[in-house]
């Protein structure tokens, strides 16, 4: 095809030739086939060889980037949960102990008041006892004592009355105690009435 | 070299077939024989091949904005052809192929709207004749893989579900569809598309000039007319381009699920 042709049919356009022309349109041409196969092999090769499958690989990286990224959240999330629960636990458990201790500590505080209280009695009851005791004591010896007063008294008040002298020991120890007899038969008659 | 519109001087330049035969510029007369569209197939090519091989050269795990721009044409073959139409399993094995045949189809669609280039690629019947081709290989050869050459041709030839004496009259059919007219529809659409596409923009900018320069009086005025007509024949050729990769490639995958799947 010369470009004297080419030129001829631009400019007439005529309808014979167009349709010769419209044919070919459809009828490749060797050359329009073995440059087609050239190109497509140029696209081709890079693209199966090197592009797509470098692209790929990032792209497949960075799915499992962000897949890898969405466990670790999703494990630390779980493990946060897990502490909180573990802290709630604890929590719990600290509570429980710190009413058992006061719990503890208020028994034993009843116990204490307790034992001192039996103490104190048991302190005051020894005190009282002992108390009495010497009490007792004290008036058997005062009793005594007043026995042996009164004797001599007596003695003393019988001889001046008498004029006699009681100088004998066996007869003063009987003129005593017959007169201490009858002082204690009165007056035990005397409170008998008394009460 | 001849650009497709720079025909000067005065008269009407009007599109004809005879664009898509532009002269020889080298080893005339051989199978090497080498014109402006060639050197524009070239051009597209290499244009394609740097672009990806430097986005893939440059991948990080984190993309800059030109590797979002080539990942976002990844995806849109990958989600919304491969595996919209094969299914997620299926999906793997097609998609290199479906995407590699969607960038060069856009390629070689685009060079129609290039400046200085003026042509696309894919206007010539040999690269979509070849591209329809190698589609033809995948989907016979993946069918009878699936399914082994009986079953592909059973399935193929003898749809179930038909009664006995309608395979006479749906045999043929079935046979001329699945051998003869896919490849072919496949191969003259997109080739139509291209040649329709490039004789309207030429014809809207030839007759712009011819308005402007060459005709007198109130005539010139519409020059204008035919100029906004041009331009927004050129927005359509953009996206006419890119939808016929897009159908390309959908047509493809579709044949080959159709070839895969036992029951259709």
């Amino acid at each position: 095809m010369s470009p004297a042709a080419i030129t001829a049919a631009v400019v007439t356009a005529a309808e014979g030739s167009e349709e010769i022309k419209g044919i070919q349109l459809l009828l490749p041409e060797g050359y329009d086939i073995f440059w087609s196969a050239v190109v497509l092999l140029l696209i081709a090769i890079p693209f199966f060889k090197y592009a797509l499958p470098a692209l790929q690989k990032v792209l497949d990286e960075r799915t499992e980037k962000i897949e890898g990224g969405l466990a670790k959240a999703e494990q630390a999330q779980a493990e946060a949960a897990a502490a909180l629960d573990e802290y709630h636990l604890q929590l719990a458990e600290a509570r429980a102990e710190a009413a058992r201790i006061r719990e503890d500590a208020r028994t034993e505080g009843g116990q204490i008041v307790a034992e001192l209280r039996t103490r104190a009695q048991d302190e005051a009851a020894r005190v009282t006892e002992t108390a009495q005791r010497q009490i007792e004591a004290e008036r058997q010896q005062a009793a005594v004592q007043l026995r042996t007063d009164v004797g001599t008294l007596a003695t003393e008040l019988a001889a001046k009355i008498v004029g006699e002298s009681l100088e004998d020991e066996v007869r003063r120890s009987r003129v005593v105690d017959r007169f201490l007899d009858e002082l204690e038969a009165t007056s035990a008659t005397t409170s008998g009435q008394g009460r | 070299m001849p650009l497709a519109s720079d025909e000067g001087g005065s008269g009407f330049h009007a599109p004809s077939i005879a664009d898509f035969f532009p002269p020889p510029v080298l080893w005339e007369g051989t199978i090497f024989e080498f014109n402006r569209i060639q050197l524009v197939r070239l051009i597209a090519a290499v244009a394609i091949v740097v672009v990806f091989v430097i986005a893939a050269r440059r991948a990080k795990l984190v993309p800059g904005r030109f590797q979002n721009v080539v990942e976002m044409g990844l995806d849109f073959v990958r989600v919304q052809v491969a595996e919209q139409i094969l299914g997620k399993e299926r999906a793997r094995e097609h998609t290199a192929l479906l995407t590699t045949m969607f960038f060069a189809i856009l390629a070689f669609n685009l060079t129609s709207v290039v400046p200085g280039l003026n042509m696309a690629g894919t206007a010539l019947i040999g690269l979509p004749l070849l591209l329809a081709a190698w589609a033809y290989v995948r989907y016979l050869s993946a069918g009878v893989r699936a399914q082994g050459l009986g079953g592909f041709l059973k399935a193929s030839l003898f749809p179930p579900g038909v009664p006995w004496f309608m395979y006479v009259l749906l045999t043929p059919i079935e046979f001329l569809t699945v051998f003869i007219l896919r490849p072919a529809t496949l191969a003259i659409r997109l080739m139509a598309n291209m040649v329709a596409g490039h004789l309207m923009l030429v014809l809207c900018f030839s007759a712009t000039q011819y308005f402007l320069f060459d005709a007198t009086g109130i005539m010139k005025s519409f020059g204008a007319l035919t100029f906004a007509a041009g331009f927004a024949m050129t927005l359509f050729e953009m996206f006419v381009g890119a939808l016929q990769a897009y159908i390309f490639v959908v047509l493809t995958a579709v044949y080959i699920s159709l070839s895969v799947e036992e029951e259709h």
